[in-house]
């Protein structure tokens, strides 16, 4: 085992932040149940609400359209399966529509809830992205019906790290008579995200990429916008989210969202000098490399480098050998062989799309740790390059 | 990080990923006696085999190979080339993904099937000699035909499988993984298996 470790996948989860570790250690004290009536009950519940007041600010909400739920992923399935429900005389149904409009590169709790209900007989739309992973208005307003209850695009994505026209999309939708939600569960604590001045009914933000723990998600939801539980048999979280709420959890998501306001801003512009001088030295030093994404419209700390000729666990596995942790698009480690479903949608060749790796920044890394990079990723390219039947022929 | 989180493979899979044996650098500078390519790009692996051969004695004197391809198959074939080296063709032959796996020690069960290529390849690679050296007769054809081309699984697997008792698509996914990657073999192997259990158990 090599010395150095430096971890560049803070797409995939981040460590908690020092302050959050402190927050929830003392958090382990408390053990009342929030909903209780008693003193331990309402200790625990004024953790909660503080850290409600916290992740609401975070986005700019208020704090009673916050609800805790245990993950991103089940904030999205909440809003695409409450969405598209086809009852029509529940009492928070909303309009009868039934319809969803989402994108080709979502994450897969959006695509798989999205095609589930699909196989039920709900109309699905999936928008196509350029070549640099973004979302035409024209597009989105193309798939517009009259039947469309719901359009959720991703505010940014976690393979490629582009972000979207959120604001323009959601006003395509609601003119449409739609109620527009998006995941930003990449975005939030990275970039501003507002949810008034993006005018979204609903957003998706996760704790464990802002340096929180794991297990802990919020959802936002406008006030007045229909809803409906997606766990139902409790008054927890307004009635909006059942079960007993995950109290220690709930305090470092809400340390870790305090924090994030804190600290987002100015961690931005040194998370963006990074990737540019990462970005240069890879241009520098490797040749046949194509980097992925939108050059501008990207969060700041995500890079993703295609390698002509490389399979992209190789690399990998490469740079974990030497103490560096990156990640690929293409999830053959979890036995699938196809290449990123993300980079197919931006329309690069197979090749391209299994020989990426995503390298994504976080508040610990340094410009020495670019600089380890640099001095090893070039090897590993070579190394594997000359192993590879794809870059023989390539420089024949 | 613990040392198991460290590495999910065994050290033999290590040490062949990180210092591979026999790798084919320049293919152009190489007196092949017989080449074999197998896999392709798109599906994310591909393998080249190429071997020199004793004519007299019927052996392999020399084994590389290059690959577009994971760790799991950097080890594999890395191994198998040098195993192979003074091994009668037709023993070589019939080397399978077992006994390779056999010399690596394990490999996670989700990686196996990034192993077969290399000994895919080098049967191609001994077809090739044969065929190089006027004696097609020697050329074995796959009796069986790949019907999973992701995950390797013929239609023999598949009458066995019938045989073994799987009666779904699901029950074949779990005994032979196939149609587990792209899934476009579904709707040919779910025909087999109809066709297979009629033969074997119709009435």
């Amino acid at each position: 085992m090599v010395e150095k470790q430096i971890y560049l996948d803070h797409n995939a989860t981040t460590p908690l932040h020092p302050e959050v570790q402190k927050a929830m250690s003392a958090a382990l004290e408390v053990f009342g149940n929030p909903s209780s009536l008693h003193g331990f009950g309402r200790e625990a519940k004024q953790l909660v609400d503080g850290a409600r007041d916290n992740v609401a600010h975070l986005v700019g909400a208020a704090p009673e359209e916050i609800v805790f739920v245990g993950s991103g992923s089940e904030a999205n399935n909440t809003v695409l399966s409450i969405l598209a429900c086809p009852a029509q005389h529940c009492a928070t149904s909303g309009t009868g529509r039934t319809g969803i409009v989402t994108t080709a590169i979502e994450h897969p709790c959006i695509l798989e809830t999205a095609k589930c209900l699909r196989d039920r007989g709900i109309p699905v739309t999936f928008v196509g992205v350029d070549r640099h992973g973004k979302v035409a208005l024209d597009d989105v307003e193309a798939a517009m019906t009259p039947e469309t209850a719901l359009v959720s695009v991703m505010t940014a994505n976690n393979e490629i790290g582009t972000v979207q026209d959120i604001k323009g999309i959601a006003e395509v939708a609601h003119r449409h008579g739609a109620l527009f939600h998006t995941d930003a569960v990449q975005a939030v604590g990275k970039i501003p995200v507002e949810v008034r001045e993006l005018d979204v009914d609903f957003l998706t933000c996760s704790a464990h990429k802002i340096y929180g723990p794991k297990g802990v998600g919020a959802l936002y939801v406008k006030k007045g916008v229909p809803f409906c539980p997606l766990i139902r048999g409790g008054h927890q979280e307004r009635g909006r989210r059942a079960g007993t709420e995950n109290t220690i959890g709930i305090v470092g998501f809400g340390k870790a969202a305090e924090m994030r306001a804190q600290e987002m801003g100015e961690e931005a512009r040194r998370l963006l000098e990074l990737k540019a001088v990462l970005r240069q030295g890879i241009e520098e030093r490797i040749a046949d490399v194509a980097f992925n994404g939108h050059p501008t419209d990207c969060v700041p700390n995500t890079l993703n480098v295609s390698f002509d000729g490389v399979e992209g666990e190789t690399v990998l596995l490469y740079l974990d050998l030497e103490g560096i942790a990156v990640s690929t698009g293409s999830a053959c480690a979890s036995g699938s062989l196809d290449p990123s479903h993300v980079l197919l949608a931006t329309g690069v060749g197979p090749e391209q799309a299994h020989g990426s790796i995503r390298i994504s920044f976080g508040r610990e890394n340094t410009m020495a740790d670019v600089a380890y990079v640099l001095d090893t990723l070039p090897e590993v390219i070579e190394r594997t390059r000359r192993m590879s039947t794809a870059y023989a022929r390539r420089s024949a | 990080m613990s040392q198991a989180a460290a590495w999910a493979y065994s050290e033999k899979v290590k040490d062949h990923f990180m210092h591979p044996r026999n790798v084919l650098e320049d293919p152009d500078a190489y007196a092949a006696d017989g080449t074999g390519v197998v896999g392709n790009i798109k599906c994310g692996d591909e393998m080249m085999v190429v071997i020199r051969v004793d004519g007299e004695k019927g052996t392999i004197t020399d084994c590389k190979w290059k690959t577009y391809g994971c760790a799991s198959a950097i080890a594999s074939t890395s191994v198998l080339s040098e195993m192979v080296k003074g091994m009668p063709l037709d023993e070589a032959y019939r080397l399978s993904p077992k006994d390779i796996m056999a010399e690596l020690g394990s490999l996670p069960e989700h990686k196996i099937h990034c192993s077969v290529l290399g000994d895919k390849a080098l049967r191609a690679a001994i077809n090739d000699y044969y065929a190089r050296n006027g004696r097609p007769e020697k050329v074995v054809e796959e009796e069986a035909r790949v019907v999973c081309q992701c995950m390797n699984v013929t239609d023999r697997e598949i009458e066995d499988a019938a045989l073994e008792g799987a009666r779904t698509f699901y029950e074949l996914q779990e005994r032979t993984k196939l149609g587990t990657v792209c899934g476009q073999c579904e709707e040919e192997a779910t025909d087999l298996l109809r066709e297979y259990v009629e033969k074997h158990f119709g009435g």
